[in-house]
């Protein structure tokens, strides 16, 4: 059981990581029935507290909460107080006032949700939904419980299993939240991009490090492509779109080289015809709408232990 | 008269001296047993008032962080009997007028000597140069100019600064950020940025620009001053342009001295300063420098910041630490505790060469028969605790809250009158007090 916030994918062990997993496994079978309701958060409030866009993972959390009963409440960011510039602070101690359980947050800035947890702005639980360039740690949930419903059975990690995670490693936080989760699971994960777009430090990652997808694609279980962004064109971390597309981007010839068993993913939004291609995202090997039902269940997992466990708050 | 018993000296000899009219009028040998009168500086040393090139006061404008006032309050509390007041207040010390107006707030504070530094350009704009003559002719007799906070990125209008400030000996202190390897940058590039996905200021934006004007300042044999050196190297370059007789000093902060940038992962806006705090090779790098005299100065980069602007999200925060009253404590324990130097080099770098690079004529004098009477007394031994809300400053952004640090000043003595008596900061005959 998870106790307190979920700031990082490294706050979970490999055992409280597996451990939520069957969680949402079980939770994905009930909802998968004809009730999809279960009353275990009733009477607790979350809130969805975005000051970022982000529809996808927004709705996720709101799913998986109202399947638990709670309230929710989404507090974005745009037309409220925020934009009239009202501080984290005041808007954190606003949502404790009004008696939140839980606060979801998406913020633009790296280490928003560690700031909310670690000041005394507001006593909830945290559950970071991406903060800056740092972590999504939820999304790497999602995208282990994926691999393991597709490459492996119920009880084992993800020892042997080798995923390719491809693209802006440098400004995203789903590779560095998947970084943590895959590797303290066992899989091995090699980042795959152009140098721009690698961190300076990421030597110091349990990772494998490649520039070139051609070399890498044949010896892969899990082809992950990350988002990317077309403003990064404009600061010439490469060239044009298609010179990253035919480098780094998935194509038909590039899937036909996959193993018969290798996965693709993506965390989405896909730029279609971009780092993925229409056939690869719909290819029978694409388990991406997988992704998106599995965050439900995990992240109905994650608010579970957090705010239905009786050690709520222990870590206050 | 004040008269200062039983007070060592950076040689260890043990002195009695009496200061009058401003200036010291007798300096004997120790007469030992209990003086009648006087300060009884038993286990204390005697220094000269330690000088600083490098304080933010934000008076004018921002006087809800610090006034000159409250700055030369907190100087006094770190011992300082010079402090030296950056130009990116607002509106900007890019004339005359504020400079004087700043020269004056100082003198009416009366705590310890105020000077102002001039912008190099108008508004920090790094465009067109300031008025630097008139901002040297004037009362205030500016001879530092700095657009810190920003630097001085356009190589020609670093060049003609640096060429023009010769005519009244001027120095041009910079800035070293190539601003464009620093868009967004907001801690030190390295394997913590990698981690925990805070855009990186690379060590080598600051080094390009210090290769840069070491060349300039060579070439057109000028004075140039780095501020803030952050990075080994730096210190490199620096040792190099000194091996070649390149007129360039350098100062590094208290706080770079003694925190790495490890401190930034739990992403505490109270460790975001800028230029960045480092690693610890960095840390070692620059105090084998300061030790070694290619870093000539301590400057404290004194930066005060509202709590508001603390009290927030990471990228949200402003960059800067306070840092005059503790940069004493900070330099005894990462340079006199670990022997990489001792008091009389302390003295050197906190007091004696910041005052020969500005030339402030009062300062820096070594203590003897007819000095300006700027000294201090320090318990080297006693230690303290650093509690925020006992700052003087108006500002409570200190990176050192809760630390044990050593050294503990009791007395601060500012052109002949006790500015500090037994820890406490008083009125001094001329100005107003705390």
């Amino acid at each position: 059981m998870i106790t307190g916030h979920l700031l990082s994918a490294a706050d979970l062990s490999k055992d409280e990581a597996l451990n939520l997993l069957s969680t949402a496994k079980e939770l994905a079978a009930i909802t998968d029935g004809p009730n999809k309701k279960l009353p275990t958060l009733r009477g607790k409030t979350v809130v969805n507290l975005f000051f970022e866009d982000s529809t996808r993972t927004r709705i996720s959390f709101e799913t998986a909460a109202k399947r638990l009963s709670a309230d929710v409440i989404n507090f974005s960011a745009k037309g409220s107080s925020v934009s009239k510039g009202e501080s984290l602070k005041d808007t954190a101690q606003t949502l404790q006032a009004m008696g939140a359980d839980a606060v979801v947050i998406r913020h633009g800035s790296s280490g928003a949700a560690k700031r909310l947890a670690d000041t005394q702005w507001i006593q909830a639980a945290i559950i970071n939904a991406g903060d800056g360039t740092h972590e999504h740690p939820t999304q790497a949930l999602l995208d282990a419980f994926t691999i393991k419903q597709h490459l492996r059975n119920d009880k084992s990690d993800l020892t042997g299993i080798r995923v390719l995670i491809v693209g802006d490693i440098l400004h995203s936080r789903v590779a560095r939240s998947n970084v943590l989760l895959l590797t303290k699971l066992g899989a091995q994960v090699v980042l795959v991009a152009p140098p721009t777009l690698l961190p300076v430090g990421v030597g110091d990652w349990p990772v494998e490090i490649s520039y070139d997808l051609d070399s890498q694609i044949e010896k892969c279980d899990v082809v992950m492509m990350l988002r990317i962004q077309l403003e990064r064109m404009a600061d010439s971390f490469f060239p044009t779109e298609r010179e990253y597309s035919r480098r780094y981007g998935l194509n038909s010839a590039r899937l036909a080289k996959l193993s018969k068993s290798a996965i693709v993913m993506h965390p989405g939004p896909m730029n279609r015809g971009l780092e993925i291609s229409a056939d690869s995202a719909d290819d029978l090997k694409s388990v991406i709408i997988d992704q998106v039902k599995n965050g439900v269940a995990v992240r109905m997992a994650v608010l579970y232990e957090l705010l239905g466990g009786a050690q709520i708050g222990d870590s206050k | 008269m004040i008269k200062i018993n039983n007070a060592k000296l950076v040689d260890n000899s043990l002195v009695d001296i009496e200061i009058d009219n401003g200036v010291i009028t007798k300096l004997g040998k120790a007469a030992g047993g209990k003086a009648k009168d006087g300060i009884d500086a038993s286990g204390k040393m005697l220094l000269p008032g330690l000088v600083d090139l490098h304080t933010h006061l934000r008076e004018p404008g921002r006087e809800d962080a610090e006034t000159v006032l409250t700055g030369s309050v907190a100087a006094v509390a770190g011992g300082y009997t010079s402090i030296s007041a950056m130009a990116n207040t607002n509106p900007v010390a890019d004339t005359a007028g504020v400079v004087e107006q700043i020269y004056r707030l100082g003198k009416s504070a009366g705590l310890c000597d105020v000077n102002p530094i001039g912008a190099v350009t108008k508004g920090l704009n790094g465009e067109q140069l300031a008025e630097l003559g008139a901002m040297a002719d004037s009362i205030a007799g500016v001879r530092i100019f700095s657009d810190d906070g920003k630097c001085v990125a356009d190589p020609l209008i670093m060049r003609r600064a640096l060429e023009y400030v010769k005519t009244f000996n001027g120095v041009i202190a910079q800035h070293a950020q190539e601003p464009r390897l620093t868009i967004n940058a907001q801690m030190n590039e390295g394997s913590v940025s990698a981690r925990i996905g805070l855009p990186g200021w690379p060590a080598i934006a600051e080094e390009a620009i210090i290769a840069r004007d070491i060349l300039l300042a060579e070439h057109v044999q000028s004075r140039l001053h780095i501020c803030h050196v952050t990075t080994a190297g730096g210190v490199e370059l620096i040792r190099w342009a000194k091996q070649r007789g390149i007129q360039v000093t350098a100062e590094v902060t208290p706080h770079h001295l003694l925190l790495t940038d490890e401190l930034v992962e739990n992403y505490d806006p109270i460790y975001k300063v800028n230029p960045p705090l480092r690693t610890e090779k960095d840390v070692w790098a620059l105090r084998e420098g300061l030790a070694e005299g290619v870093i000539d100065i301590v400057a404290t980069d004194h930066a005060p910041h509202p709590a508001e602007d603390k009290d927030c999200e990471w990228q949200a925060a402003a960059f800067g630490m306070v840092g005059l009253e503790t940069a004493l404590s900070v330099v005894i324990k990462t340079m006199i505790e670990s022997k990489l130097m001792g008091w009389k080099e302390l003295v050197d770098r906190m007091s004696i060469k910041p005052a020969q690079i500005a030339g402030y004529k009062t300062q820096g004098q070594s203590i003897a028969l007819s000095s300006v009477a700027n000294l201090i007394l320090v318990d080297p031994i006693a230690t303290w605790q650093v509690e925020r809300s006992k700052l003087h400053s108006k500002s409570r952004n200190t990176p050192f809250h809760g630390m044990e640090l050593p050294g503990l000043i009791s007395d601060v003595i500012y052109n002949g009158a006790q500015s500090m008596i037994a820890s406490k900061v008083v009125k001094v005959a001329s100005g107003s007090n705390e």
